[in-house]
């Protein structure tokens, strides 16, 4: 199954379980605390996921690393490959 | 059989314009294997470059030897020269590059051990992950590829923590099996092989590299360059 497959078949059974409960007829409705978490849930749970997804991505960004030594080392070689080329006789 | 650590890695170099940078990779790509004791070949494929890249390729090959360096020139899209490269290969192991210095050359002795500790049949090099990192990025472009690969990760759960970084060690195998499956141009391209690759079940090692940016100011993230990024993944997204 492709990724869009998995992610329909989880919010086609989060979904359908939600409704069930949300818009049970009176008889088989769950007691009203929980009806009153119940129904705005689908927004809870999609603002926590935009507040996760902003913290980690800003923590992921502060963490970046800046390669340093990575960059001086590469301008070493740098200089020590022309030397050695220009030895080995190429015409630039 | 049991399978073989490298014995012969071959690096595939896709170059178009890299007269100034060519020379240098192939100088940092045979110390690092003399050094090391690996044999190795280089394999150019050349995008029909008018700067004067293929002559340069040709002084490298006097100097180097023609079992060292392999010259082709192929004029197709990108993402293609890496199959018509592979066919002239006679390494057991590939290695995967950019020819622009980004890569940290010394690094494919380091993938060649990491290969050997966990029998991996592709190894990866990951910008996000150890001491892995960048040089020469702004906030803007680090805010953006972090919040790329946040997406990347969040729809596709690929088991790799760098999808893009296209610095990568394959078994000769598994990288011709993936080039069979695999459909998508340019860096998508990337990002497909490591999602089919987990599909099939071969195993991804990592390693953190740098990614070293010679050239300030020229950013490649642009309008176009995102929207082509979203419509690849989504397409990665809907078909795999």
């Amino acid at each position: 199954m492709t990724k869009l497959g998995q992610w329909l078949c989880g919010l086609a059974v989060l979904g359908s379980a939600w409704a069930a409960l949300a818009l049970a007829p009176p008889q088989l409705q769950p007691p009203a605390p929980l009806r009153q978490a119940l129904l705005p849930l689908p927004v809870y749970l999609l603002v926590a996921f935009g507040c996760y997804s902003l913290a980690t991505v800003g923590y992921r960004l502060a963490t970046f690393n800046d390669c340093e030594e990575a960059a001086a080392e590469l301008q070493e070689h740098i200089r020590a490959a022309r030397a050695d080329l220009r030895r080995r006789g190429l015409r630039l | 059989a049991m399978a073989r650590g490298p014995e012969r890695v071959s690096v595939l170099l896709p170059t178009y314009n890299e007269r100034d940078n060519l020379p240098l990779v192939v100088w940092l790509l045979q110390r690092t294997f003399t050094d090391s004791g690996i044999d190795f070949e280089i394999i150019i494929v050349d995008d029909g470059s008018p700067d004067g890249t293929q002559e340069v390729a040709r002084q490298l090959e006097k100097i180097y030897g023609s079992d060292k360096i392999v010259r082709q020139l192929f004029l197709f899209p990108s993402g293609t020269a890496y199959i018509h490269g592979m066919k002239y290969a006679t390494g057991n192991f590939i290695v995967i590059m950019d020819a622009d210095l980004s890569h940290h050359v010394r690094l494919c002795f380091v993938y060649s051990g990491k290969q050997k500790e966990g029998n991996f049949d592709i190894v990866s090099g990951t910008r996000y992950k150890g001491n892995g990192g960048v040089y020469g990025w702004d906030l803007k472009r680090k805010l953006i590829s972090r919040g790329a690969n946040f997406l990347t990760q969040v729809l596709l759960r690929p088991g790799a923590s760098d999808l893009t970084g296209s610095f990568r060690l394959y078994r000769k195998e598994v990288l011709e099996k993936l080039m069979e499956k695999c459909v998508s141009k340019g860096y998508v391209f990337q990002m497909e092989m490591i999602v089919r690759a987990r599909q099939l079940g071969f195993t991804i090692g990592e390693v953190p590299i740098s990614f070293v940016d010679r050239v300030y100011g020229e950013s490649k993230l642009g309008g176009n360059e995102i929207v082509s990024f979203l419509k690849g993944l989504l397409t990665l997204f809907a078909t795999t």
